[in-house]
């Protein structure tokens, strides 16, 4: 057999209905195959809402006498800390090996030989499962945390739909990152190390173990505009707490897009690199 | 292995383990720690990553002593103390007993069915079957931090608080592996318990780390003395230190943590007999 490109070519503009019904139909069963794991997330959910009163009394602990940390005060820290507990399974920033898993068996030839490109199928399951994981463990944190702690609500009108537009590019950005550690295996076939630099990395420097706010500036700084860590989880935070003015806010979302929009370019060319080494043993 | 039972029989043991049970269970390790080697840069990487979970959590402890000047009332100094009794004891029993956390996997897979007609105890077999010596580095620096905090603390050292330093983190690793045999053995009952465990095993890694003075409310109350894990460091921490205890617990109260390490491995043990005897095989 001779050697096929596999990917086929971007569908151009006479085929962009069908392209969006060929994506709705992937998430949309993406979002079903994760709502039948409902005991796995109450499970889940169980585990935030422990992590969610440790974390919320640490970083409390941290305000003092002057009630204030790193432009945070201590409703402002709650929410940080409670979304953020929901936001690490809607982002599902660990645990994701499909792709490396599909790569080791050479199942992912099947993936190859479908008309849609893998990068966007794989993104269209993600976001059908982003979207199970938001009414599923998203929401419940966000009712369960003001029972408890006195939390922050936004002042202005504009910043929930920014904090939803922050959260689906945090999904995109966040998949993006999976995509391409994942995608090492394409060379390495065993991601044990690629997956442990990532999930070490990911959980400090996208502000899980504590908000970046509580690095000295510079650094913080460095860390949000140079590196897309804090994009999938921090930036949203940050703009549903109204941290800074909105327009540093916009500011911040439209760097999670210029992020999005990197990551993922950068993973069709691995894709692509990647098709051209690929040899699947078997008929 | 020497077949000395044919007939299957139900795990748990009343005696205790003969010489050739012994050599069984240094016929697994051994062929564990090779298995394991074999691969020596996965080995490596492994080693490093792994040092590097715990490595983040002391990070995370520095940092946010780099916005306050004390929390819950102490300083980095004693902090660190209570961090490093709670790194090494965790670090420790995760390196020992940390692989039980796989239970779930075992249940479902019916990998547990073979595990229990081998004529040795199930624990011990699942334990060794996948000795995780990659987490050798974490129990290393977990240590490392232990001896750092006790020298910079600046404590008065008496003899009786020179054996605490040594008893205090032994009932940490005991303290900690009753957790993880205790919350593992859920998945006998509820198979798809995920990461149920996690919220009470490296949440009570969590917990341990801070001094108990910052938490407040019914969830102090809970994870403190109804689970114990204050006498895991915060007390012994108060009583190497020399502190009294601004919840006003007695001095005694850092003593008491092999008392109840010892009843929490009890109920562990319990807890393992009665989920082993619940158990019923997913089948073929």
């Amino acid at each position: 057999m001779g050697s096929v490109t596999a990917t086929v070519a971007p569908p151009t503009g006479a085929h962009v209905t069908p392209w969006f019904r060929t994506f709705g139909a992937i998430a949309a069963a993406g979002f079903r195959r994760h709502a039948t794991y409902r005991q796995a997330a109450v499970a889940g959910l169980f585990t935030n809402t422990v992590f969610g009163f440790l974390r919320c009394y640490i970083f409390l602990a941290a305000t003092g006498a002057a009630g204030t940390v790193a432009g945070y005060d201590r409703a402002q820290l709650a929410t940080f800390v409670w979304a953020g507990q929901g936001l690490l399974a809607v982002i599902a920033i660990w645990g994701w090996t499909d792709l490396a898993d599909r790569i080791r068996t050479g199942e992912v030839a099947a993936d190859l030989l479908r008309p849609v490109h893998p990068v966007t199928s794989y993104l269209a399951t993600d976001l059908g499962r982003a979207g199970f994981a938001a009414l599923a463990r998203l929401v419940p944190p966000l009712v369960i945390g003001p029972f408890f702690f006195a939390v922050y609500v936004p002042r202005h009108w504009a910043t929930v739909p920014l904090f939803l537009l922050s959260v689906l590019l945090a999904v995109v950005v966040c998949f993006g990152c999976r995509y391409l550690v994942n995608a090492t295996a394409y060379w390495l076939q065993d991601v044990r190390g690629p997956m442990i630099l990532w999930t070490l990395g990911s959980g400090v420097l996208a502000g899980l173990y504590f908000p970046l706010g509580f690095l000295p500036g510079p650094l913080e700084t460095v860390l949000r505009y140079a590196t897309p860590f804090p994009s999938i989880l921090q930036v949203p935070l940050d703009v549903l707490v109204e941290r800074e003015p909105m327009s540093t806010g916009l500011a911040l979302v439209g760097v999670q897009a210029a992020w999005v929009v990197a990551l993922l370019a950068l993973c069709r060319l691995v894709q692509r690199r990647a098709e051209r080494r690929l040899v699947v043993q078997g008929g | 292995m020497a077949e000395r039972d044919s007939a299957p029989r139900v795990a748990e043991r009343d005696s205790a383990p003969g010489a050739a049970e012994l050599r069984a269970y240094r016929a697994l390790l051994g062929a564990q720690a090779r298995s394991q080697a074999a691969y020596r840069t996965s080995f490596v990487v492994d080693l490093v990553g792994n040092v590097g979970a715990t490595v983040f959590d002391v990070v995370t402890v520095l940092v946010i002593f780099g916005v306050t000047r004390e929390l819950g009332g102490f300083t980095l100094r004693e902090t660190l103390v209570v961090v490093g009794l709670s790194a090494c004891g965790f670090a420790t029993a995760d390196l020992l007993v940390g692989n039980i956390e796989r239970l779930p996997r075992y249940v479902r897979t019916g990998l547990f069915d073979a595990v229990l007609v081998r004529p040795l105890g199930a624990l011990p077999q699942l334990l060794l079957m996948d000795l995780p010596l990659r987490k050798l580095s974490r129990a290393v620096f977990g240590l490392a931090v232990l001896l750092f905090a006790l020298v910079s603390a600046g404590i008065d050292w008496t003899p009786g608080r020179v054996a605490l330093a040594v008893v205090a983190p032994l009932a940490a690793v005991v303290f900690f592996a009753s957790v993880f045999v205790l919350t593992a053995t859920v998945s006998f009952y509820w198979v798809d318990s995920g990461e149920l465990a996690n919220s009470v095993t490296y949440g009570g890694r969590d917990f341990t780390s801070y001094p108990v003075t910052v938490y407040g409310g019914w969830f102090r109350a809970l994870f403190a003395y109804g689970m114990g894990f204050a006498f895991v460091s915060y007390h012994p921490a108060l009583a190497l230190l020399g502190r009294a205890d601004p919840l006003g617990l007695p001095p005694w109260a850092g003593w008491a943590a092999p008392g109840v390490a010892v009843v929490a491995a009890a109920l562990a043990a319990l807890a393992w007999r009665v989920g082993v005897r619940h158990y019923r095989s997913t089948g073929s």
